[in-house]
């Protein structure tokens, strides 16, 4: 299953510059492995070595927040990868 | 140092990676950067039997810990393929995620592309590849003491630094966690045992505690390996091994000024000379200067008697903090050392601290400041 993955700026350097990619996956674990084949390096910066999704990154499929890498990503489905930060 | 070679000092900041390179002999030096604008950099460190190579601790605000490699003098950099990372957690097993990279130190000369990385919360990692691919140091990560050695971290988490290599055997390494400890290995990281006896832990309810210590900084000097300093939360010590009792060197502090502080740094010839940068540790801590003159103190004689080197520097009003990565020394016969301040600027004593001069100011917040030739 193919869906389009929107990437946050700061991680824009992994994807040479693009904002959106396709992925494949029926999991946001399958779409993240996805990425990580065309973007090597740049799943280590979002989900730490215990498959946990760091504290300044929010993931969405579609308009909903996953909390896990288990969530279900549908053909079609945009998933979204944001940056959250806060101070200066 | 090789004909050619200029002295470069790179700066890890809070904001990107810049650096300064010595023209005229040390009578000038030229800034160069951000590079990495907008990414936290710990610890920049150039490979002394490779001085081509340098290898970057960074992460964002947003990303998790990485490290980048350069093989052309930090003109260009390339990230590790395998960051440091811990072990996948084992079912009921706290899982622990490195969320910073602290402390980079280059492996023994005879282990070529062999590095250590310290992290927070306090962990190990070695590389053999030149820092491309990293492994957790079991010995000492999954150490059943482990949790009890670094058990009193602060909410920023523990962090692990100092990683020191003898430089006549490569299987003996110390490191310092902080809060922790000092920690030695003699087989290569299999096992570790602390280290911190005669050090002061007043913060803690038993203050004769074997571990739990707090050393900011701990340096060996490369000639007598069997040196060792430490600027601690609780005073400065020294300890020649095979001793294992620190012996407190700060006590020949003035009273007025104490003996705390972030770094401490070795004449690269002189086992005998060291340079701190005292702060205030008093009430609440502050950190800074004290009473708003900063100053650097030296001893020429292990540590008992310290001299005050403060000409050049702000005479007052002049809250400075610099942090254990941001004081350096180079390799001349007269020493140049450095320190960058949490206020972005740089000050530089081309003459061993007997005069100081600001090299640059408006940087942002200065985590690192290491010398390269």
């Amino acid at each position: 299953m193919a869906c389009t993955v929107r990437i946050a700026s700061p991680l824009r350097s992994y994807t040479a510059g693009a904002a959106t990619l396709t992925a494949r996956g029926s999991t946001l674990a399958e779409v993240l492995g996805s990425l990580e084949q065309c973007c090597p390096g740049i799943r280590f910066r979002m989900i730490d070595e215990q498959d946990r999704i760091r504290p300044h990154m929010r993931l969405f499929v579609n308009s909903s927040e996953a909390h896990e890498l288990s969530a279900k990503v549908a053909d079609g489905d945009t998933v979204h990868v944001i940056c959250a930060l806060s101070g200066g | 140092m090789l004909p050619g070679m200029a002295d470069t000092l790179w700066i890890g900041t809070r904001k990107g990676l810049f650096s300064l390179r010595a023209l005229g002999g040390r009578r000038g030096w030229k800034l160069a950067g951000p590079q990495f604008l907008g990414h936290i950099i710990h610890h920049v460190v150039q490979d002394p039997r490779e001085p081509r190579t340098l290898l970057l601790a960074a992460r964002t605000g947003h990303l998790g810990p990485t490290v980048m490699r350069s093989t052309d003098r930090g003109r260009s950099w390339r990230e590790a393929a395998a960051p440091p990372a811990f072990r996948r957690a084992a079912e009921g097993e706290k899982a622990r995620a490195v969320e910073r990279v602290f402390w980079l130190t280059p492996g023994h000369r005879s282990e070529s592309g062999s590095w250590y990385a310290g992290s927070s919360p306090a962990g190990l990692f070695r590389s053999a590849d030149g820092g491309e691919h990293w492994e957790p140091v079991a010995g000492f990560n999954d150490h059943p003491m482990r949790p009890q050695w670094a058990a009193h971290a602060t909410p920023d988490g523990e962090f692990l630094h100092s990683i020191l290599v003898d430089p006549r055997d490569p299987r003996h390494l110390y490191l310092a966690i902080s809060i922790g400890g000092v920690f030695e290995s003699t087989d290569g990281g299999t096992s570790w045992s602390p280290l911190n006896e005669g050090c002061a832990a007043d913060f803690m309810p038993d203050p004769e505690v074997p571990f739990g210590h707090d050393p900011h900084c701990v340096v060996q000097h490369p000639l007598m390996p069997d040196r060792l300093y430490q600027q601690n939360h609780c005073g400065i010590y020294r300890l020649d091994r095979p001793g294992r009792r620190w012996q407190r060197i700060g006590k020949a502090m003035p009273k007025k000024v104490g003996d705390v502080g972030f770094p401490i740094v070795l004449h690269p010839l002189n086992p005998d000379r060291a340079w701190v940068l005292p702060m205030d540790g008093r009430t609440v801590w502050p950190r800074t200067s004290i009473d708003g003159r900063p100053a650097v103190y030296a001893t020429a004689d292990a540590g008992a008697s310290w001299r005050r080197l403060d000409r050049g520097l702000p005479r007052s009003r002049a809250w400075f903090t610099v942090l254990r990565q941001a004081m350096c020394i180079d390799a001349h016969p007269r020493p140049g050392v450095y320190f960058g301040t949490t206020a972005g600027e740089v000050w530089a004593s081309s003459n061993g601290g007997e005069r100081w001069r600001c090299l640059v100011r408006h940087l942002p917040e200065i985590y690192s400041v290491t010398h390269a030739a």
